[in-house]
């Protein structure tokens, strides 16, 4: 681009080199205060191993948009400052149209950046096994080993958890034990809700007559929190919870108080199924 | 302009007789009653429900609608059909030259359907905001505490499905409406009276939005999903209506747009020389008619879901839940594109005005605004991503929704580039216009996280998707409404802002909305969900935080609104005929424009370029003056 | 009048009619809940204790509910007259002692789960004299669940082939078919939680979950601790 001499006769500043060392100097401070300040206590922590696989992902994405971020901010305050029209002036600005060399690496560039995060993307969501989210009644990738598996039952309005593998014990709080693969599934008894324990990093849509899988491995022993990510009517917001990480010997305890207590409830529980349609499955008498 | 005869001489008794207003509203309340008095006779197996709700949803549809045909009949809408069924000849004008009075019925003059546009969008922008007032009121408590429960959600559904609905016309209603046809040299919209009808049928679907509240309101959002649509109380018929009308209205001023521009323009202009904005209309116009039926499809199924038991949705008769999602985003993805594409055309429309220089990649703008219209239509599963959508889609939505924000890309290129070596004055429009590129930018920079399915996991359903759309659809579409207000009004109305006002109306505006939207970026990675009135305690003082901003930018609205009465009722003082020295054809034709739009004659030749400002870059020398009268 | 004077008394009446539309859309519509019954303290109880007396109707009648008479709704008893409220102002850091004549007939739960007794003083609940820790989920007629509270009480129903059943509310416990059912839970600190029916008794909605079951004041409400 070339410059334009001004008609007082001072040498117009090479706007470009300026512009694109005070955004390259901006990068190289914020990036990695981004990648090493801000990135490990980005959400959602480090409760799970997909929470903290999603706080790795976060951290690339931050770092990914900074040097973006920087750039258009930057520039509008650069051209704000440096582009302007005097007071009451009449001056033309300069007529050029395009640049064929500067679109065409914006574009390349901005296209090799868009593609590689979804290429990134699509390796982390399959590598994490579904990273945390609902993936369905058939997850695409699913760990190996054992799992212990989790019936998640959303309702209008509360969630209530089964555990197959103890006798399909139904409680009203969830607890995990830490440190082991967790097979959730994720089913709702009505409209859709959402099962969202936010310090896990899972989120999981409970649909009618659909088993969503998630798998998660809780790292830390923590209280965490249930909400329910989808309205589901009156008392969406109130349909929250508190769910424990416990030790593995703590779990043992609690789950079989827990099917000493509810042992003539669970009698008249249906079996166990991945869903469930109660009565009323459509408008009721 | 021939004066109807005698029109002074009638009594008003007899000048408020025919087809007008009053005729409409009097028409309309006896539909309603007499759909519903209709909806009460039917009877039958299906529909021994209704005794135990004590609710009809039958009658309530009928109400609505016949009260809808009743009030467009007496608007005079059947008028032409029928005329013409019996054989009498075409006419074009209806009631363009009758004073005030044609902004309060059927016109053909675009330009008064323009206007009516802009009342009408602002009044409705109005409502929508005074809920949205009253949702940051309950917010201040992290219980529920100031409205109930109920009405909450329905506050907070009216305040989305109000601005979704009434926002997607907030730039092609009133100023492509206007200027379109200025712009590229016709004398009129190619179907005049469909304009029209795209308007009132708004302003039907408006006022039975807001008579929800009389039924019993609606728990499901602005989203309608399913099953929950089909559970709720006799409210949720008023927001099917609404879409359904609204749905139809987009779809009209779809094809009334694409059909003009295609077929009405002036010798001379051919495509590579139409300013930007219309090609941003008319982007906006092919999402319009391509998704627009999606929507009145899917909510006539609903309707059939809640009346007479079928079961598209519900799983219990062999439907699906997923299918309401999956058809609703089909269109409700295009449908914010819908919102963004004008905000891109009336940003690159008003830059070059300010900074003195042509459009800066004119092909690469409208090549961006074709391949967001284009991309649109594949990435709407990313709106569901956890909700356990087959698993095998997800990189496909993951990848499609990365790339759209290439073409988007292009867009911010384009400001950039216009920016470069310019001569920016910071008139209130342009102030708007810089606005606009900053929320847009952290608006599109929050989208890549989302389109990202390990971070949407996250931020799925929580205040972060909110932040996300607010800076996009509020910091882009309405930042560029305003823009396009302050810029144009002075050509529509012919009077002009003060500046002051507007600049404090600015400041104000853009100050609060970063300080309200921008922590809900992090309120939503701390775990709160959406449409919920009670959450964390530790959430509290970023909610307050949150809450006052809001307060005060709902001032800076107010600001506005005294700028209106104040320069528009009170000081009304003459705008110029071409007040930012736009090269554009519209500031050619004198204020007040025309009902003609051009002298009688053949239209003058459009072979010019529409941004031809700015000096060629000379090797060293001097920046000069523009020449004279340019 | 003057141009200048007419504009001005223009604007000014469109703003008052604005703000009085808002204030009316406000008062009337946005912020009304209904009324908080707060429950009676027992006169020389060790603990301090309050009584809450409650029914449940099929019907709730056009008395208490001009709008929706056919919908099923819980009463409260306040000064000898069943009122229709489900607001209710408890103490802190006490026992309150409930009461609910359940006049509706059974319509079993979605979820049996429910049908366990959990929170209350005891883990039990007193169905006409016989103290129960569980019942028979098909008998479910409604739950009283306070979940922020961990209080999960399950209502058995009038059975179908009882007499003088009650068609309208509200019921006469003396004189028409129903269950008693007695419980007593702890209230900790203060503050608001919801409570509600678990039971699908809207019927005509889909799933029974509609109408009824979703408004405040008929099977859903507010405990507030105070």
């Amino acid at each position: 681009m070339s410059s334009e001499a001004p008609p007082a006769g001072a040498p117009e500043p090479d706007h470009l080199r300026r512009f694109v060392s005070i955004w390259l100097v901006a990068t190289i401070i914020a990036l990695p205060l981004v990648i090493f300040v801000l990135g490990p206590n980005l959400p959602p922590g480090h409760g799970s191993d997909v929470a903290s696989g999603q706080v790795t992902d976060n951290t690339v994405l931050t770092a990914m948009a900074t040097p973006v971020l920087l750039l258009v901010v930057i520039y509008m305050i650069y051209a704000t400052i440096n582009f302007r029209q005097a007071k009451g002036g009449m001056l033309e600005g300069q007529a050029v149209r395009g640049d064929a060399r500067l679109q065409t690496s914006w574009i390349i560039i901005t296209g090799a950046l868009v593609l590689s995060l979804a290429v990134y993307g699509t390796i982390r969501l399959e590598q994490g096994y579904g990273a945390g989210s609902g993936s369905g009644p058939k997850p695409l990738t699913v760990p190996s080993g054992k799992k212990l598996p989790v019936q998640v039952i959303a309702q209008q309005w509360a969630f209530t958890y089964r555990y197959p593998t103890y006798g399909g014990v139904e409680t009203t709080h969830l607890e995990l034990p830490v440190n082991e693969d967790i097979e959730l599934h994720v089913t709702s008894l009505d409209v859709i809700h959402s099962f969202w324990a936010y310090q896990l990093g899972v989120k999981a849509d409970a649909n009618p007559g659909v088993d969503n899988v998630t798998f998660v491995k809780p790292t830390r022993i923590q209280t965490f929190e249930v909400h329910c990510a989808e309205l589901c009517g009156l008392w969406h917001g109130a349909m929250y919870d508190h769910g424990k990480v416990v030790s593995d010997a703590d779990f043992e305890t609690w789950i079989h108080e827990e099917q000493r207590n509810f042992a003539a409830t669970t009698k008249v529980l249906p079996p166990y199924a991945l869903t469930y349609a109660p009565e009323p499955t459509e408008r009721g008498h | 302009m021939a004066q109807p005869p005698s029109s002074e001489a009638r009594p008003l008794w007899r000048r408020l007789i025919g087809f007008n207003l009053l005729t409409a509203v009097i028409l309309g309340v006896g539909g309603y009653y007499l759909g519903w008095f209709i909806g009460h006779q039917i009877n039958g197996k299906s529909f021994e429900y209704q005794e135990k709700i004590d609710e009809n949803d039958v009658a309530l549809l009928l109400a609505y609608v016949f009260g809808v045909i009743g009030f467009l009949i007496g608007l005079g809408f059947a008028n032409y059909p029928i005329s013409r069924l019996l054989g009498k000849p075409a006419s074009l004008r209806e009631k363009e030259d009758h004073g005030i009075a044609r902004y309060f019925g059927l016109c053909t003059d675009h330009k008064v359907v323009g206007i009516q546009y802009l009342c009408g969008i602002g009044l409705f922008f109005f409502i929508g905001g005074l809920n949205a007032m009253l949702i940051r009121t309950e917010l201040l408590h992290d219980t529920p505490t100031f409205v109930g429960p109920g009405q909450y959600l329905t506050i907070v559904g009216m305040h989305g499905t109000m601005m979704m609905g009434i926002f997607t016309s907030a730039a092609l209603g009133p100023f492509a409406n206007y200027f379109v046809p200025i712009m590229i040299g016709a004398r009129r919209m190619a179907f005049p009276r469909i304009e029209s009808l795209t308007f009132w049928m708004l302003i039907a679907a408006g006022f039975i939005l807001s008579s929800t509240i009389f039924f019993g309101g609606f728990p499901t959002g602005w989203t309608g999903y399913e099953p929950l649509n089909d559970q709720a109380v006799m409210g949720m018929d008023s927001y099917i209506v609404f879409f359904a009308l609204v749905g139809i209205s987009m779809c009209l001023l779809g094809i009334n747009m694409m059909a003009t521009i295609i077929t009405m323009r002036a010798p001379g202009l051919t495509w590579s020389r139409l300013p930007i904005f219309i090609w941003a209309v008319f982007a906006t116009a092919v999402l319009m008619v391509l998704a627009a039926p999606m929507l009145v499809a899917t909510l006539s199924m609903s309707a059939l879901d809640r009346t007479i038991n079928t079961s598209f949705f519900i799983p219990g008769g062999g439907g699906s839940s997923y299918l309401y999602e999956n058809l609703f985003w089909f269109f409700g993805h295009p449908e914010v594109y819908i919102l963004a594409l004008p905000g891109f055309g009336i940003v690159l429309e008003l830059l070059p005005v300010f900074t003195r220089k042509p459009l800066w990649g004119y092909r690469l703008a409208i090549s961006g605004m074709l391949g967001v219209s284009l991309l649109s239509f594949f990435v709407w599963q990313h709106h569901l991503f956890v909700s356990g959508i087959n698993a095998d889609l997800r990189p496909f939505y993951m990848l499609s929704t990365e790339i759209i924000s290439l073409p988007t890309g292009f867009i911010f290129l384009c400001v950039m580039g216009t920016l470069w070596k310019g001569r920016a004055s910071f008139t209130v429009p342009m102030l708007f216009c810089m606005a606009w590129t900053f929320n847009f930018l952290i608006g599109g920079l929050s989208g890549v996280f989302l389109s990202d399915t390990p971070s949407d996991t996250t931020t799925h359903g929580s205040f972060f998707v909110m932040a996300h759309f607010h800076y996009t659809i509020m910091g882009g579409l309405v930042f560029s409404f305003f823009a396009a207000i302050y810029y144009w009004v002075p050509k529509m109305l012919g009077l002009t802002f003060n500046e002051m006002l507007g600049k404090a109306h600015f400041w104000l505006m853009f100050i609060a909305f970063n300080s309200t939207f921008m922590p809900l970026f992090a309120l939503g990675m701390a775990g709160m969900p959406r449409r919920v009135s009670s959450y964390a305690p530790e959430l509290k003082g970023l909610n307050v935080w949150v809450s006052i901003s809001a307060f005060v930018l709902g001032f800076s609205m107010l600001i506005f609104l005294y700028n209106v009465v104040y320069s528009l009722i009170f000081v009304r003082k003459r705008a110029e005929a071409n007040p930012w020295r736009s090269k554009s054809m519209e500031w050619q034709v004198p204020t007040p424009v025309p009902i003609e739009n051009f002298p009688p004659g053949p239209i003058p030749s459009f072979d010019f370029d529409p941004y031809d400002y700015g000096v060629p870059p000379s090797p060293g020398g001097g920046a000069q003056p523009a020449p004279a009268g340019a | 009048m003057s141009v200048m004077a007419r504009k001005l008394a223009g604007v000014t009446g469109a703003v008052v009619i604005v703000g009085v539309l808002i204030g009316l859309y406000i008062n009337n519509w946005a912020v009304s809940t209904p009324q908080a019954i707060s429950a009676t303290p027992v006169a020389d109880a060790t603990t301090p204790t309050s009584d809450l007396t409650l029914q449940t109707d099929a019907a709730v009648g056009p008395q208490e509910s001009p709008n929706h008479p056919d919908w099923v709704s819980y009463l409260v008893k306040q000064n000898g007259r069943w009122i229709r409220s489900t607001i209710f102002t408890v103490p802190a850091n006490s026992l309150v002692h409930v009461t609910v004549y359940q006049f509706d007939g059974d319509s079993g739960l979605r979820n049996p789960f429910l049908s366990a007794v959990q929170g209350t003083v005891g883990g039990t609940e007193t169905v006409d004299g016989k103290a129960l820790n569980h019942i028979n989920p098909e008998e479910a007629s409604h739950t009283f669940v306070v979940p922020q509270l961990g209080v999960f009480v399950p209502l058995p129903g009038v059975p179908e082939e009882a007499k003088n059943q009650c068609e309208v509310g509200p019921c006469d416990p003396g004189t028409m078919a129903h269950r008693t059912v007695e419980f007593t839970f702890h209230t900790g600190a203060k503050g608001r939680f919801r409570w509600q029916c678990f039971v699908p008794c809207a019927a005509g909605t889909y799933f029974n979950f509609g109408g009824p079951m979703q408004s405040l004041g008929y099977m859903d409400g507010y405990i507030d601790v105070v």
